[in-house]
């Protein structure tokens, strides 16, 4: 099985740690994730950018463009996809074609910041 | 207490500080009160948090902690005077505190943050104050660290501060629940005052640059602050954008021994890709709104030269165009003379230097003008003149870094004036 690990914390506090304090912690994480990928057990990782660089697209009849993180709670993370885009526009576009597809809901569009494809963290 | 445990408080106490200064500022109507409350709780949280585990809503019980402190300090100080009702839960803080967050009122949370940050940036204060000012009250930094910053001593600064505060006291600031006009007011005073700060650190000689460093960083986690609060305002995205554009070159900035390295010189590999990444994704977003602001151009310009992996990939024409823009909704001599660098690349320096020749009145005592104007009459082989402007720009060179740069474009015309045959090495 296969099992998604999905990380939370409060991001303005992340965000006061120094550069110090930050590579610190990812360090620490690296060493549990290299276990894993010798093991041949870890998928792609990635770190995603502040929720301010986040858009919003509600899935209406038209769809609806907002700014900034999916804000509501009644509805539940269900999955996500990782995907290259030239742009915000281009992957609002990918997101309109999923919720065509697929109406209902939301997706939020954030940025990826750090990405380690499956096996290859350092 | 372990030191992760302090590191941990004191990181939860930087980044819940804005939020819970700004509501005991509402609650207390003074500066002072307001951050003496603060101090109060945050001494109870280094004691409690890590005895007790992290609370789940930082600045919830720090306001809560800080509301009750600054009560029971009234109540020594004004005996006499009946006590507001609402105070019961004044010296029990064990288990009430998950009921904290909810009966603080989260809809204040917004207002509270741009008040406090508006009235440091108050119009009576000057800019040297305004940023003092934030930087103590909003940042939380210490005087010593922030006069460290400014390169002045700790009672200078302490002055400064104080100063600021009966400025401000005596100004007036309303505590209403601003209207959507004067929220957008307040929202700009504050990104200019954000700039400002970041400008402190950019702005910084090679010898200063890593002491000042801090300086830049507080100012992009205050624009995230403010983005997050604002999260559909296209100027604070681009104000965002730009400073992390900005800031993702500050490696490359200077060399080792502290000269300024010009952009077109600078090692692009040391160009941070992460904040280039969150940049440009911010100005990405800014654009869609189609509602155009001068932070949003100038980032739209720092994308430009991020996006470009080697000096010569620049799209100077788009630059240009950009220019142009910024012209029209901030008209100023500094930006043509910034657009005419741009027109250099694309139209020739003859085109480039038209185009500040009617500057001169304006900027007769700008380094910056003369050092261009140098440089176009240099790309056009007038080097008698050429040699007079930068003569003139070394005059007026506010940094070492500065003077020097402009030396080496002089060395290079003493070379090219000698004989062939007689030139230094041959």
């Amino acid at each position: 099985m296969l099992y998604a690990i999905l990380c939370y914390h409060d991001e303005d506090f992340v965000g006061s740690w120094s550069k110090e304090q930050d590579e610190a912690v990812m360090k620490k994480l690296a060493v549990v994730q290299e276990k894993l990928a010798r093991q041949g057990r870890l998928g792609p990782v990635a770190r995603l950018l502040p929720t301010t660089a986040a858009t919003t697209l509600r899935k209406e009849n038209p769809p609806l463009v907002l700014d900034g993180p999916y804000a509501e709670t009644k509805e539940q993370l269900l999955g996500f996809y990782l995907v290259d885009c030239e742009n915000l526009d281009a992957a609002l576009e990918v997101a309109r074609d999923l919720g065509a597809a697929n109406p209902g809901g939301a997706y939020e569009i954030r940025p990826v910041g750090m990405f380690a494809p499956g096996g290859s963290v350092r | 207490m372990s030191e992760t445990d302090a590191a941990w408080v004191d990181a939860a106490l930087t980044s819940a500080r804005p939020q819970a200064v700004g509501a005991l500022l509402r609650y207390f109507r003074d500066l002072d009160t307001a951050e003496e409350a603060f101090q109060n709780a945050s001494l109870r949280a280094l004691k409690n948090w890590p005895q007790h585990g992290p609370p789940r809503d930082p600045a919830a019980w720090l306001i809560m902690v800080g509301r009750n402190a600054g009560i029971d300090d009234a109540r020594r100080n004004r005996k006499q005077q009946p006590l507001p009702d609402d105070d019961r839960a004044i010296s029990d803080l064990g288990d009430a505190e998950s009921e904290i967050a909810e009966r603080l009122d989260g809809s204040h949370y917004r207002d509270d943050i741009l008040r406090l940050m508006f009235i440091c940036c108050h119009p009576e204060l000057p800019p040297t104050q305004q940023i003092a000012l934030a930087l103590r009250i909003i940042s939380g930094l210490s005087v010593k660290q922030i006069a460290r910053a400014f390169l002045v001593s700790e009672a200078a600064m302490e002055q400064r501060i104080t100063r600021a505060k009966a400025r401000v006291a005596e100004a007036n600031v309303p505590f209403e629940t601003p209207g959507s006009v004067e929220r957008s007011e307040r929202l700009a005073a504050v990104a200019a005052m954000i700039y400002l700060i970041f400008n402190e650190g950019y702005s910084a000689s090679g010898e200063t640059a890593d002491i000042r460093k801090p300086l830049s960083e507080e100012a992009i986690r205050l624009a995230r602050l403010l983005l997050r609060l604002f999260p559909s305002e296209p100027e604070i995205m681009g104000l965002t954008a730009l400073l992390l554009l900005q800031h993702a070159r500050a490696d490359a900035r200077f060399d080792a021994q502290g000269e300024l390295i010009l952009l077109e010189n600078q090692d692009r590999t040391l160009w941070n890709q992460k904040l280039i990444a969150e940049g440009l994704a911010l100005i990405d977003k800014a654009m869609r709104h189609r509602r155009s602001g001068a932070y949003q151009i100038q980032a739209a310009i720092a994308a430009l030269h991020a996006r470009a992996a080697k000096p010569e990939d620049t799209d100077w024409q788009q630059i240009d165009l950009l220019y142009g823009a910024l012209e029209v909704v901030q008209p100023s001599p500094v930006v043509t003379l910034n657009r005419a660098v741009a027109v250099s690349k694309v139209k020739g320096a003859q085109a480039a230097l038209d185009m500040i020749e009617p500057l001169a009145p304006k900027l007769a005592n700008y380094f910056h003008f003369f050092g261009v104007r140098g440089a176009f009459l240099m790309q056009l082989g007038r080097n008698d003149e050429a040699r007079i402007a930068f003569d003139r720009a070394i005059a007026l060179a506010n940094t070492c870094a500065e003077a020097a740069h402009i030396r080496m474009h002089l060395d290079r015309l003493m070379d090219e004036s000698k004989p062939p045959g007689k030139k230094a090495g041959t």
